[in-house]
């Protein structure tokens, strides 16, 4: 496989028609390849998850990384950005349904695409990835740690987002779930509930919880950080993409 | 974990961030994630001014005794002036 790659900020047209920013990073190659919608977890479009959209690349994959907080905070830090946005109450789901749709069509719309779109999100993300599956037709999603596909946040929390695990029946393509037995949100009894509604559902997932992982056990720039966790993860996302995305 | 227990309120008062010193009108409250201290949790404490801009931000992020510690020293010297 070659491995030359090309990684730049862009703009793209999310929900409601609004130019936004993403990180877009493909392989220099002649070959026909599918896509990865990467969706950043809470902290936001910071460093971490644009080196996991470069990675995508590295392995033959088109990747974009929308930025979700484009809209309140502009050009500001990651970390300034999902502060406002924690405190406007994080970000709304039908807008983010619209996001990841305006990804799909930017990265479908490059030469080098075979067609085929996978999601895959971390933290929030996870659960945003779950729901973009079951909005929009995809071929492939992955759901690492999403918290609230089944569950609610603490009382009192602004943030204004609920369970989603009832949308299970629409899920259109197959689900990927990559969890940490010691975290709580989602917990494991969260993981178990959702993997019921798939099974009630007659959906095909394949879900993998690592013991001595918590939340984040991807994020090589936390202490959450577990290399065997997270290097059988990837292991298993690369097989399931493998499946799913390659002509 | 994210543990998403984040506590929002208003407040008066003014911050000096990144650009000078601003109004503020919000604050919010959360044991989560930092995104600086090198901890898996942090409280961390947003103060803001969300009409200004994400760069209408002071920020701290503690550890929770320190967190504990800060907040007794807040109460002891608010209540040590009589009044307020």
């Amino acid at each position: 496989m070659k491995d030359s790659l090309r990684a730049e900020s862009v703009r793209l047209t999310g929900h409601g028609g609004d130019e936004i920013e993403a990180y877009v990073a493909q392989p220099l190659g002649d070959e026909r390849v599918g896509s990865v919608v990467v969706i950043h977890h809470m902290p936001g479009f910071d460093e971490g998850m644009k080196e996991i959209t470069r990675k995508f690349a590295a392995h033959g994959y088109l990747a974009v990384c929308p930025n979700l907080y484009s809209r309140e905070a502009p050009g500001a830090s990651p970390d300034d950005a999902a502060a406002a946005v924690r405190a406007l109450g994080g970000v709304p789901d039908d807008r983010l349904v619209g996001d990841v749709r305006g990804a799909v069509q930017y990265l479908t719309s490059l030469e080098s695409s075979n067609g085929r779109v996978a999601t895959i999100g971390y933290c929030s993300g996870g659960r945003q990835s779950f729901l973009a599956a079951c909005s929009l037709p995809l071929d492939a999603a992955v759901d690492c740690y999403g918290a609230f596909v089944v569950g609610t946040p603490p009382e009192g929390s602004p943030l204004k987002i609920g369970p989603i695990v009832h949308l299970a029946k629409d899920l259109s393509c197959p689900l990927l779930g990559l969890f940490g037995a010691d975290d709580q949100y989602p917990s494991p009894e969260h993981v178990a509930e959702l993997e019921e509604a798939l099974k009630q559902a007659g959906k095909a997932y394949e879900f993998h919880s690592y013991e001595g992982a918590g939340h984040a056990f991807f994020a090589t720039d936390r202490p959450s950080y577990r290399p065997e966790a997270a290097k059988d993860g990837w292991q298993r996302i690369w097989d399931f993409f493998g499946r799913y995305l390659d002509s | 974990m994210c543990t998403y227990q984040t506590e929002k309120l208003a407040v008066k008062g003014s911050g000096k961030g990144p650009e000078g010193w601003f109004p503020l009108t919000s604050a919010t409250v959360y044991f989560d994630h930092p995104a600086h201290y090198p901890a898996e949790h942090s409280l961390n404490i947003d103060f803001l001014n969300l009409e200004g801009g994400a760069l209408s931000r002071v920020a701290v992020e503690l550890d929770p005794a320190s967190a504990r510690e800060l907040a007794r020293a807040i109460l002891q010297s608010i209540e040590a002036v009589p009044g307020h």
